[in-house]
């Protein structure tokens, strides 16, 4: 009869009842308390389901309010109680009516009777905490709290920024280091009797009555004065979501839970049938004995928390969708843009699906359908190809196949002739890595057997459109990585920046380029430029050609870049 | 700036109230044909449906229902010819109002819901669906929709979006027909994992969600004109509340904050969509017939046209359904911090 349960409980009071049963009949006594605000009529039953068991206690009601005195107040007196009536106690166990062993009783004991003296409570200084709600540390104790945080939220904020402004501050009773913790703890009677009968008390509790969440910081505060032997650490499998609202265990949970090894776990649904009836049967003593160790199901919460504040980088969906800016990464994953290139480059898609081993796209915004790689009318996903779709939300458009193709890199054509509108998203996206030959949109132009006033003004058109999406990848807030070359200057050393974008886009195959793209034939290409100038526009982002004569690599053979070993 | 913001906010309350007195005025076009509510416990789960010659699909439907926990079903029936209605006066758990009334001018029942979520739904946890949409959550194989509505108490969440997901099967309709009592997700078993194109709507802060089969294969020219798939289908219902447009969205507008703005995921779950068996052509052409659904039935006259020459919304993207697990993977449904 070493060990006795303090259990505090508010609804479900049925489980409360199994449970302390489960813990009276294997000969440790229990003192309930039961929430003030609970229905008379629950209390009745509880009592009357627990009569014939002559080593259960019922401690005097207190209301429980989150975050205030009364908890601790509840705690304090069923404490006494059950160390007044049941003399052999030693450890007292603080625990809830949700609560559930996860381990024989027995199992516990003996864990207990081999550390006679030792103290399980968590208890960190303040300033080492980093999981507290509100922010508030260690001004919980050092101001006031009159009002409830719960429901009058916007008094309880103003009078803490109040506080804060006039520099109100309670002085700490003497010797008193605050110390936080979880709330379930397990103390030896040396202890707790210290902390009750001491001789500070009244002080004490005058001071944590206004402290905020005392219960999390009365006996964890308290129990470094005089408990010589503390280990900070509760008993008690609890976890906190980032709400500061305790995790809840259900059936699905059963496997995990065993394997955690801990002796009680909090909180469980109360309809978890499958958790009560395999822990509160006779044979769950048949169960490989360990150091606690909760590792498994820490990691578990602590994805959920992060999947709840973070959640996956580039996805956009009923349940998240960012706002601007805060979308902790705009798309799934890395992808590449060019421009320019397949209008240089006759072959350039099959050339970069096979150096770069990536999925090479055409013209995604193009304005008669979507280019997807090998002429797809449908993709990953089930993207369609229809453009009115694409520019019904170009940015869906983009996030989706991003986010659709996670783990094989995408590359695209972009041009002027393009829908612009995706322009400004992807120039703010750090996954984005974008590379503009400018001018080559005149390529194509080049070739066409149009008229040449048409070929003028659609010329004078498409600059136009290349020069507005140039100044907005100049602007201080691009997240892109942008490289910029025109083309005259591409047209004279090629391999340099396709080795650059290849080796960015498969850095591991560090590899030269063996096989190379097959330039556009450019012969009179100068001259082209010329006769738009001659007809009166400025072609300003080709670059450099000379109009008479070819560039020095445009030699009497179709051009190929040189390789440079 | 601020001012414009009180006007709006008052005119959305109005809004709201016309909702409310407007579902109220349509309450009497209801006449219970059998009517269990006093049955109802003190903490239900109910449902609310409207239908119309559903007979086929009830059976399952109201098992689905059932075994995730529902305790009572509210069904509005408006005018079925198939014995819809009284198979369901049958059943011990469902409560059945009868109505010959316009569909177009019941907001497409909406009206006649409200006026029943207002009089039985009050405080409690409420699914309000069609009988071809089956709600998955997250854990939904192995915890009850109690498990679900405890947690968002605790959390004090009041509404949980659940997206329309279309599910269609391979290969014409018409030669899988679909049998009594059979889960129509063996038929149907195939969706669209990620052609969704999701913008936000201000003035109610909600999200439009459009795209999946239907776009793809019907509105690929006027992708606006595209049917809404976002949904808030289960809440814990206050008389103040109003549906504004089918369960797309909700007024006060607070409801319709389903989503996370700052990067981080919400709960949410699915609604898989049973509409594409070979009862869909058959509907199809009734509907037209009636001109009773939404935009002049352009949804039921696009699906004709399309029907005709294009039978099968399956390509070789499309996803196979397998669990929840699998909808949270592809990003189309989330945990959020539910563990």
């Amino acid at each position: 009869m070493s060990l006795g349960f303090v259990m505090l409980c508010h609804t479900a009071l049925d489980r409360a009842a199994q449970i302390a049963r489960y813990w009276a009949t294997r000969d440790c006594p229990v003192v309930i308390h039961v929430d003030k605000r609970t229905p008379g009529a629950q209390v009745d039953q509880l009592r009357k389901d627990l009569a014939d068991l002559d080593n259960i206690r019922f401690s005097p009601r207190h209301a429980c309010e989150w975050g205030t005195w009364g908890i601790v107040a509840a705690t304090q007196e069923a404490a006494q109680l059950l160390l007044r009536d049941f003399a052999q106690v030693r450890h007292v166990f603080l625990a809830s009516g949700s609560c559930l062993p996860l381990r024989p009783v027995e199992e516990l004991r003996a864990y207990l009777d081999a550390r006679p003296r030792t103290d399980f409570i968590e208890s960190v200084t303040t300033s080492d905490v980093g999981w507290t709600i509100g922010g508030l540390n260690t001004e919980r104790f050092t101001l006031r709290f009159p009002f409830s945080w719960r429901k009058h939220r916007g008094l309880f904020d103003t009078y803490v920024a109040l506080q804060r402004r006039l520099g109100v501050r309670r002085k700490l009773p003497s010797g008193l280091v605050p110390h936080l913790g979880s709330q379930w703890w397990c103390l030896t009677r040396q202890t707790l009797t210290a902390i009750l009968e001491g001789p500070d008390r009244e002080e004490q509790d005058r001071f944590f009555r206004k402290v905020w969440i005392p219960d999390e910081s009365y006996f964890q505060s308290l129990v470094r004065m005089v408990s010589t032997n503390v280990e900070s650490r509760s008993l008690t499998l609890s976890k906190f979501d980032y709400q500061g609202k305790p995790h809840v265990f259900y059936d699905d949970h059963l496997q995990l839970l065993r394997r955690s090894d801990c002796f009680v776990a909090r909180k469980i649904w109360p309809r978890a049938e499958k958790l009560y009836a395999s822990f509160l049967s006779p044979d769950a003593a048949s169960q490989p004995r360990a150091e606690p160790n909760p590792g498994k199901i820490d990691r578990l919460f602590a994805k959920a928390i992060e999947r709840r504040t973070a959640g996956r980088a580039g996805l956009y969906m009923q349940s998240r969708f960012p706002n601007r800016d805060w979308e902790q990464g705009r798309t799934a994953a890395p992808y590449s843009v060019f421009e320019g290139f397949a209008e240089l480059f006759e072959n350039f898609d099959t050339w970069l699906t096979k150096v770069a081993g990536t999925r090479v796209h055409g013209h995604l915004f193009a304005p008669d359908r979507v280019h997807f790689a090998g002429g797809a009318d449908v993709y990953n996903g089930a993207l369609s190809d229809s453009a009115a779709m694409r520019d019904y939300n170009p940015r869906s458009f983009l996030t989706n196949l991003i986010w659709n193709t996670r783990g094989e890199r995408q590359c695209f054509q972009f041009g002027p002739s393009d829908n612009q509108k995706p322009v400004e998203f992807i120039a703010g996206d750090p996954n984005a890595q974008i590379s503009i030959i400018t001018g080559a949109f005149a390529i194509p132009l080049f070739q066409s057997n149009r008229n040449f006033s048409e070929i003028r003004a659609e010329a004078a058109r498409l600059q136009k459109i290349e020069s507005d999406f140039l100044h907005t990848l100049r602007s201080s807030w691009v997240k892109a990585r942008v490289r910029v070359w025109n083309l005259a200057e591409f047209v004279e050393s090629p391999m340099e920046p396709l080795q650059t974008i290849v080796d960015e886009i498969s850095p591991r195959s560090l590899r030269r380029l063996t096989e190379v793209p097959r330039l556009a034939d450019l012969t009179g290409f100068g001259q082209f430029l010329q006769n738009l100038r001659n007809q009166g526009m400025q072609p300003v982002l080709m670059g450099d050609f000379p109009a008479g004569q070819d560039l020095p690599t445009q030699g009497g053979r179709r051009a190929r870049p040189y390789l440079v070993q | 700036m601020v001012a414009l913001g009180v006007i709006e906010s008052y005119r959305l309350r109005w809004r709201r109230k016309r909702l409310l007195a407007r579902a109220l005025w349509r309450r009497r076009e209801l006449r219970p044909l059998s009517n269990r509510t006093a049955a109802i416990g003190t903490e239900p789960i109910l449902l609310f449906a409207t239908l119309r010659n559903e007979r086929v699909r009830l059976p399952y439907f109201l098992k689905y229902y059932r075994d995730l926990g529902v305790e009572h079903f509210l069904m509005v029936d408006n005018g079925s010819t198939d014995g819809s209605a009284e198979y369901l006066a049958q059943q011990p758990d469902v409560s059945v109002w009868s109505t010959q009334a316009s569909y177009k001018r019941s907001r497409f029942g909406m009206d006649w819901i409200m006026a029943l979520l207002r009089r039985y739904g009050h405080g409690h946890w409420c699914v309000v669906v069609d009988v071809d949409e089956f709600l998955i959550y997250p854990f939904c194989e192995t915890r009850p929709l109690r498990a679900l509505t405890d947690w968002l108490d605790a959390s004090q969440i009041r509404a949980f979006s659940a997206m329309l997901l279309d599910m269609y099967p391979k290969g014409p309709a018409e030669d899988q027909p679909y049998r009594e009592g059979q889960n129509p997700f063996e038929i149907a078993q195939w969706f669209d994992s990620g052609n969704y194109a999701i913008s936000r709507n201000w003035a109610y802060g909600n999200l439009w969600i459009q795209g999946g089969p239907r776009t793809r294969a019907f509105f690929p020219d006027r992708p606006k004109a595209a049917p809404a798939l976002n949904k808030v289908p289960l809440i814990r219902w206050h008389r103040s509340y109003a549906y504004v447009s089918s369960t797309h969205m909700l007024l006060p507008r607070g409801l319709n904050l389903v989503f996370d703005e700052w990067g981080g995921e919400k709960a949410s779950g699915c609604l898989l969509h049973a509409k594409f068996l070979d009862t869909f052509a058959a509907k199809a052409s009734e509907e037209m017939a009636r001109g009773q659904h939404y935009a002049e039935s352009r949804e039921y006259k696009a699906y004709l046209d399309g029907l005709r020459d294009q039978p099968d919304f399956w390509c070789k993207w499309s996803e196979k359904y397998i669990n929840w697990r699998q909808l949270e993977i592809l990003g189309l449904m989330s945990k959020g911090n539910w563990a």
